[in-house]
């Protein structure tokens, strides 16, 4: 138990190495996907122009809605001759603008692009390997769960976005358009992580050694890094919400925003993405709470004491609870909702470095100075 | 309150379910009718009524009021409201989570402090306008959910409907045509759809089948939950009593009001109710890191106690960690906290022994650091004159000094203990009855001894070593060391129900928010070819891309015994004629919101 021993020490040294290493990695993975997003450019696609100018509308948008709807309901199944019999399930779509097609993603056709953004999600492979090893070593140099300071909670974090970014890419979902903002907001997080909220491996404090930890942490950090990933669809929803709408009204959105925007997916399927996600995950949201008030309640005699980040915690869920309740209500779904999510995930946010930094509380364990 | 994706239907005036079908009657496609009927009853999202006329009267206005209150743009502000008024209660120290940041607060900014108390700033959650709140976000939800509960009632009995007469306006759609006959194809459709566990109602050449009611079943379940988890919530503060308790090793405790050093009890909790036990501290161990960047955070506490409950007495031995309370009856002793106590002796002017015990010292930081107050009330100085003794004292476990923080404990554990003290005489003013903080020395009366040089005198004492105070005022001896150990204990009530009703409010959300209700209808017609036309299509609470792959699966079935003829038209994946027609305004694709060409 004496941490002082030598292998434990040269252990969590060598986490921290590769800490850096896996950011190394992501550095070289952000440059692939730039690389993917430039190349990109070269390519002109414009469908979604061509589906949403008021004038050619009428002409092109029945071909494109047909193709559109039948893939993305999945109902096309595996397209080998063999079920080219079947007749297929025809959708018929209720969002606002069914007819617009998911951009061609960052390559957009360009071999180049599509080599280059390959490479990237290769390096992405190869830095999350670098970046969980580093994980794993450092619970080993400290023989427990990595999360009992924010140094440990944010490399643990980023580890759960990426890991959950390539399990989409598995599943065949259409998420590579996510490897940009990812990677970059991973370095981000790892460069906080190693500059900022650096703490030494260390035991736990008597008040976190509890098996409650594993759950209630784990469950907040895979919450957060999956409801991450719903808000860069929100974000990205937002940016090309307001350009289909100005190429719906005949306006030109600017060069760039049209190379760029035009290669993700249709606003509609961003704000599916986002939805699906911030769902899903709600109730694991609301079972992260319950466990940490379990936890409270057996650690600190009540369940719930309106502590700093209780009350953050019972904000950000009151926030999503909201985020799903207006995705429902007229005058508040679209965009109205979407800025809601925004500020939901603001304050998932806020209360880990707003209130681990600001208030003093007995979730203080931070492990700064 | 509502359902989580598509819920109290404000966004339109025709009053159907879905919100599908609402939005797909603003298109104003002839023959929606067709689908509002289908989708009718597919929840029990209540319908949003026209605002009330003028000159509706009384009943007439409160009546307004009430389908307001229980609207669901009502019932998103108020959650809103909840979240923002939230904010100020973790940005403003609270009482009863953090009494010392609310008194430091309070010297700081006394302006501020009294603006704050009117507001009831320093009590957020129990405030009326937070309570305000969220008993009008529970009305709203029990005016929401108690009519969808009995109209869920009214459903799971109800048939599904029939089959709408153009199926192929319906989300999801598919068509063949086949050679098999009618009557087979709806009896493989009853067949496949049972095993798929719909339940199903047959009739005009159509089979109609339904299927997801737990989602409903879940959402009412979600909703109900929260109603629950706050009566428990408010049941436990109304009768629930914590207190705290100080006690050094070897003491004991009874758990009578008498015995606390605070105690704080709900406004229906009777004290006579308090658990009849007590304990006494045998033991207490710590450990702290010994070096490195975190040396002193603790690593172990743990309180060796016995206890004895009720009438029966009998002893029986116990450890209290931080995180495994002691659980006698109803209530819970935590360990909350720990530090040292210096056993002192004075002897008075006169050689008597005027105390002698166990002083408990406060800890100020992580390495021990402690202040605390000696009080002699019953002492003769030199002369034999009756006078009272106070010592204002620093304990460190650990003694250190250096520039910055003077002298200070360096290390949490007992490794070079050192008590400095400061002796005052005088009036310590506990004769006047009232109840005094025992860990401060109220000055006013009191009288520093002095040296020669007019400075107070200060003597730092190591264990065993004592302190003869000038004019042979008597002599303090710091005899040892000795621990204390403070515990919190607590009796709150519903807990159990708390945690039953977050228990199932998660499974009501996983039910409403994973499973889909939804409906499929199959009809099988002989054409005018003498061909049996097979038409499939699928209607759900909420878009998905599950219920055209449920369908898809059952087209798979389907025309594994109603194979499709090759050459018909109907059987091609083309969407039907009418899909991609032209609408009258100029010719924009099926499906464009005429909100958003406008």
């Amino acid at each position: 138990m004496n941490l002082a021993a030598a292998n434990n020490q040269s252990l969590a040294d060598f986490s921290t190495v590769l800490i850096y290493s896996a950011m190394a990695v992501y550095v070289l993975a952000f440059l692939g996907h730039i690389a993917e997003w430039t190349f990109g450019s070269r390519s002109k696609v414009a469908r979604t122009a061509s589906a949403l100018s008021p004038r050619r509308r009428s002409v092109v948008a029945p071909e494109v809605r047909a193709k559109a709807t039948a893939g993305a309901a999945g109902a096309e199944q595996g397209g080998g001759t063999a079920v080219l019999d079947r007749p297929k399930v025809v959708t018929r779509s209720a969002g606002a603008r069914p007819d617009v097609p998911d951009g061609p993603g960052a390559a957009a056709g360009d071999a180049q692009g599509d080599l280059y953004g390959t490479i990237a999600l290769a390096l992405t492979v190869l830095a999350f390997l670098v970046h969980a090893a580093g994980v794993l070593t450092r619970a080993l140099s400290v023989q427990r769960v990595p999360w009992a300071n924010m140094y440990e909670f944010s490399t643990t974090f980023s580890m759960v976005a990426v890991a959950s970014y390539l399990g989409f890419v598995v599943a065949k979902k259409n998420v590579r358009w996510i490897g940009l903002p990812l990677v970059t907001t991973v370095l981000l997080d790892l460069g906080l992580a190693t500059t900022v909220l650096y703490a030494e491996s260390d035991q736990l404090p008597p008040a976190l050694d509890s098996y409650w930890l594993v759950i209630h942490v784990s469950l907040a950090i895979f919450c957060g890094a999956l409801l991450y990933l719903g808000t860069v669809g929100t974000v990205l929803y937002l940016f090309r919400d307001r350009y289909e709408v100005k190429l719906e009204e005949g306006r030109q959105p600017g060069a760039f925003a049209t190379s760029v925007l035009e290669r993700l997916p249709s606003a509609a399927s961003l704000d599916k993405f986002a939805y699906r996600i911030n769902a899903a995950v709600f109730p694991f949201w609301t079972f992260t709470i319950v466990a940490g008030a379990i936890w409270a309640e057996s650690a600190w005699g009540r369940y719930w004491g309106w502590d700093p980040k209780e009350v953050w915690s019972f904000i950000t869920w009151a926030a999503y609870a909201c985020y799903l309740h207006a995705r429902a209500t007229a005058g508040w779904k679209g965009r109205k909702a979407a800025y809601l999510a925004l500020a939901a995930f603001s304050c998932y946010l806020f209360n880990y470095y707003g209130v681990n930094f600001l208030f003093s509380g007995q979730h203080s364990y931070a492990g700064v100075d | 309150m509502s359902d989580i994706d598509t819920s109290r239907a404000d966004e339109t005036a025709t009053g159907t379910a879905v919100g599908d079908a609402a939005r797909h009657a603003d298109r104003g496609i002839a023959g929606d009718a067709d689908e509002r009927a289908a989708a009718a009853q597919l929840s029990t999202t209540p319908s949003e009524d026209a605002p009330a006329a003028a000159g509706i009267g009384v009943l007439g206005w409160l009546r307004w009021f009430w389908r307001q209150l229980t609207s669901m743009r009502v019932a998103l502000l108020l959650l809103l409201l909840l979240a923002l008024a939230a904010v100020p209660g973790s940005v403003i120290p609270q009482n009863g989570v953090d009494q010392l940041q609310v008194d430091l607060f309070k010297e700081d900014n006394p302006g501020l402090s009294a603006v704050y108390e009117k507001l009831q700033l320093f009590d957020v959650f129990s405030s009326v306008w937070f309570s305000a709140i969220y008993l009008l976000l529970f009305v709203s939800l029990i005016g929401c959910i108690v009519p969808r509960s009995w109209q869920f009632v009214g459903q799971l009995r109800a048939r599904p409907p029939r089959a709408p007469h153009r199926l192929d306006r319906m989300p999801a759609y598919a068509t063949w045509r086949t050679d098999a006959e009618p009557e087979d194809v709806l009896a493989t459709a009853h067949r496949t759809l049972r095993s798929a566990r719909f339940r199903i109602a047959e009739g005009d050449g159509a089979v109609s089948a339904e299927k997801g009611y737990l989602r409903e079943a879940g959402n009412l379940l979600f909703h109900l939950s929260l109603i629950v988890m706050l009566v428990a919530f408010a049941v436990g503060q109304l009768w629930s009593v914590e207190g705290g308790k100080l006690i050094v090793k070897g003491d004991g405790f009874s758990n009578t009001l008498t015995q606390y050093d605070d105690i704080s009890a709900g406004g229906l909790y009777d004290f006579e109710d308090l658990d009849d036990f007590g304990f006494t501290l045998d033991e207490f161990h710590s450990t702290f890191e010994p070096s490195g960047p975190q040396k002193g955070t603790p690593r172990e506490f743990r309180a060796d106690v016995t206890y004895w409950d009720g009438a029966d007495g009998a002893e029986r031995q116990e450890s209290i960690e931080v995180n495994h309370p002691l659980e006698i009856g109803d209530s819970k002793v935590f360990l909350i906290g720990h530090g040292y106590a210096p056993v002192v002796t004075l002897t008075d002017g006169q050689g008597d022994l005027a105390y002698r015990g166990p002083v408990p010292f406060l800890p100020q930081d992580i390495n021990g650091t402690a202040t605390g107050v000696i009080k002699i009330p019953d002492y003769r100085d030199g002369e034999g004159e009756p006078e009272q003794l106070g010592f204002v004292g620093r304990f460190t476990p650990t003694y250190g000094l250096n520039a910055e923080l003077g002298p200070h404990s360096t290390f949490p554990a007992l490794n070079y203990p050192v008590l400095a003290l400061s002796a005052y005489h005088g009036d310590l003013g506990v004769d006047a009855g009232l109840p005094q903080n025992v860990y401060k020395l109220d000055q006013r009366k009191m009288e520093p001894f002095t040296g020669a040089d007019g400075d107070i005198l200060r003597k730092s004492l190591r264990p065993g070593e004592s302190w003869e105070l000038p004019d042979g005022a008597g002599t303090l001896t710091f005899e040892r060391v000795e621990r204390w150990a403070s515990f919190n204990i607590a009796q709150k009530p519903a807990s159990g129900w708390a945690l039953a009703g977050s228990l199932a409010a998660i499974a009501g959300l996983a039910g409403s928010l994973f499973i889909q209700r939804r409906r499929v209808w199959v009809r099988a017609r002989r054409d005018d070819a003498g061909h049996t036309v097979v038409e499939l299509a699928g209607l759900g609470r909420s878009e998905s891309a599950r219920l055209p792959e449920e369908l898809d699966r059952f087209v798979a079935t389907l025309t594994a015994e109603a194979a499709p003829l090759e050459d018909g038209p109907d059987a091609d994946a083309d969407p039907p004629a009418d899909r991609t027609d032209p609408s009258p305004d100029g010719g924009s694709a099926v499906g464009a919101d005429p909100r958003r060409r406008s």
